[in-house]
């Protein structure tokens, strides 16, 4: 159970809140309760050991998974039976792990595809370009050519085409070179300063540390703790409790 | 000089062969089929002409579904069949008026569009191999069904019904001949089959490469993904089944207006199903223009291997073993070879291979 709750926000304040979800996959009961709120504004980390449920939360939120219990809310709303396209619509984007983009497509295709009100206009493409110069010059290029960091940067690139209220990142630092990694560090604080809500599932402590300003830990497909970033990053005993390391043996 | 180029890109909805050998190919097939009457007379060469445009619309409907969405469908033949006895029905049995072809034509589409989204709507949003057993079953219903009511039908015999007398071979256009051609109804239902052949393939490349097409290019690539943009793919993909069937009954009036006739083996054959569907692969998939060449060489192949085969073996009489290995009567097996070799040597179609081997 969440052992840390003071810092949660209140409803009012939460632009996502998940009261008892429980999800099955086939026999398997993945999500066994899951309470936790994601605040309007601002990055929250979902973190949590292999296996702990992170992405099957996420798949959940998105309705990729159906809840078999509990409720989901997105901004006051009940969605959890909400189909994906519908919510999709409603503004929340979901960008899958291991670079979910259409390999097939050319570069310039998936962020059209992404467009769902029509071209993306040039401020915003020129904006885009800032946070990730590659997507400018393989603009033209099959998407399946690029490489792996390339290929989640356009798989977050589609995500922000237009503007969404909330994005769900599943692991985009996974399988990335440092260097890329800090790129992607700095692109996701550009994010921030935009109205966007951020909601990451993250394994890479560095990462998770640098950009949270909250933060959910998972564990066998419950919350275990949820509060601000910087107060589990500053305890390095819960760390190790939660998490098996801390954040200072991790680096 | 950029005029022309621009107005040529605006017609092919930008999607350019991307290949020299591709582009001459193309324009080689377009001037052969445009110019057919003229270039090859006599009555063979021109069902062969006709057949090739009919089965260009036919193959490039399919493509849609097997190649831009990822559908395979049993029931191609069935909407084949739709426009065929559409216009073959009401012809031939409200007289071979031009208001009785419309009538036929109007019949057969909104057939043609109610069935397939009834198709679509009930076994799209379920497993691929759930809506391809159904395809299956409804087109088998369908052949039972045209074979059985021979009183409207005309069983397996099919309907052999009038044109309007504007279209009659019997009937000349000009008094004198053209390049040496008498210009008759049969040369002006040639190209009403050619043009129509022409407008369906451009509308149908319109459509592929707007951004419907899109989106059907990243459900076939990954389906979650495009519902995760906000796509309802169920009905994407039961939008695109209604195209093809619209694209595969519009061919099935035009081959029906030519050959003045319907019925089960020229319509509704499973025999012509495989035939598509070995156009489409030989082609290459999710490309119109592999449909083409696809049934260009499909359809040339049927009509003329067998006098290619005869010509090699009289011309190898005396060698041991090769005139009887290249004996007409083999022609079926030469044919599978060169497919089995296409398929081989193209896996991605002839399409495919030309645009990474660019020139």
């Amino acid at each position: 159970m969440a052992d840390s709750r003071n810092d949660r926000a209140a409803p009012s304040a939460s632009m996502l809140v998940l009261e008892g979800v429980h999800t099955h996959i086939g026999q398997y009961h993945i999500l066994q309760g899951v309470d936790f709120a994601v605040p309007r504004g601002g990055l929250t980390m979902l973190l949590g050991r292999n296996g702990a449920g992170k992405t099957t939360c996420l798949r959940t939120i998105m309705g990729l998974w159906r809840a078999s219990r509990g409720s989901i809310h997105f901004n006051g709303k009940d969605i959890t039976r909400l189909q994906t396209p519908d919510l999709a619509r409603r503004g929340v984007a979901y960008v899958p792990e291991n670079m979910g983009i259409f390999a097939g497509l050319t570069v310039r295709e998936n962020m059209l595809l992404a467009a769902r009100s029509g071209p993306p206009d040039e401020v915003r493409l020129d904006w885009i370009f800032g946070l990730f110069p590659a997507m400018k010059k393989f603009w033209n290029g099959v998407a399946g050519n690029l490489s792996g960091g390339q290929k989640q940067m356009l798989a977050i690139c589609r995500a922000i085409v237009e503007p969404r209220a909330l994005i769900l990142v599943d692991e985009p630092s996974k399988g990335l070179a440092p260097a890329i990694i800090a790129n992607m560090i700095e692109a996701f604080r550009e994010l921030k300063r935009t109205d966007t809500t951020l909601l990451v599932v993250e394994q890479n402590f560095h990462f998770a540390r640098a950009l949270g300003d909250n933060v959910a830990v998972m564990d066998a497909g419950r919350i275990v703790h949820s509060g601000r970033m910087d107060a589990l990053a500053a305890d390095e005993a819960l760390q190790t409790r939660l998490l098996g390391l801390s954040l200072e043996s991790h680096q | 000089m950029s005029a022309p180029v621009s107005f040529l890109g605006e017609l092919l909805s930008g999607d350019r062969p991307r290949s020299r050998v591709l582009a001459v190919l193309l324009v080689a097939v377009l001037i052969a089929l445009a110019a057919a009457p003229f270039l090859f007379p006599g009555t063979r060469s021109l069902n062969v002409a006709a057949k090739v445009a009919v089965f260009i619309v036919l193959v490039a409907s399919y493509d849609l579904l097997l190649g831009y969405t990822g559908i395979v469908s049993f029931a191609h033949t069935m909407f084949f069949g739709i426009g065929g006895y559409g216009v073959g029905i009401a012809m031939g049995k409200l007289g071979a008026g031009w208001g009785s072809l419309a009538l036929g034509v109007a019949i057969a589409l909104v057939a043609a569009t109610v069935l397939a989204f009834a198709i679509g709507l009930l076994s799209l949003r379920v497993r691929a191999i759930f809506f391809t057993m159904i395809t299956l079953a409804v087109a088998s219903f369908f052949q039972i069904l045209a074979s059985q009511l021979s009183w409207f039908t005309g069983g397996e015999d099919g309907l052999n019904f009038k044109l309007p007398p504007m279209l009659l071979p019997s009937t000349r256009l000009f008094e004198a001949p053209l390049f040496g051609v008498d210009v008759t109804g049969r040369i002006l239902s040639y190209y009403l089959v050619f043009l129509c052949a022409l407008g369906l393939f451009l509308v149908l490349l319109r459509v592929v490469n707007s951004p419907f097409g899109r989106v059907l290019l990243a459900i076939r690539e990954n389906e979650f993904r495009a519902e995760a943009l906000g796509y309802r793919t169920v009905v994407y993909r039961s939008v695109a089944n209604c195209v093809a069937a619209l694209g595969a009954t519009c061919a099935g009036v035009l081959y029906a207006l030519w050959l003045r006739y319907t019925g089960p083996d020229t319509t509704l054959s499973f025999n012509i199903m495989i035939d598509i569907l070995l156009m489409v692969v030989i082609g290459g998939m999710g490309t119109l223009y592999g449909a083409v060449l696809g049934a260009t060489l499909f359809v040339v192949a049927q009509n003329y291997l067998q006098d290619l085969m005869k010509l090699a073996s009289d011309g190898l009489a005396g060698v041991p073993l090769l005139p009887a290995l290249l004996h007409p009567d083999r022609w079926l097996l030469w044919l599978g070879i060169l497919f089995i070799l296409c398929v081989y040597y193209f896996p991605n179609g002839i399409v495919g291979r030309l645009r990474k081997t660019r020139t």
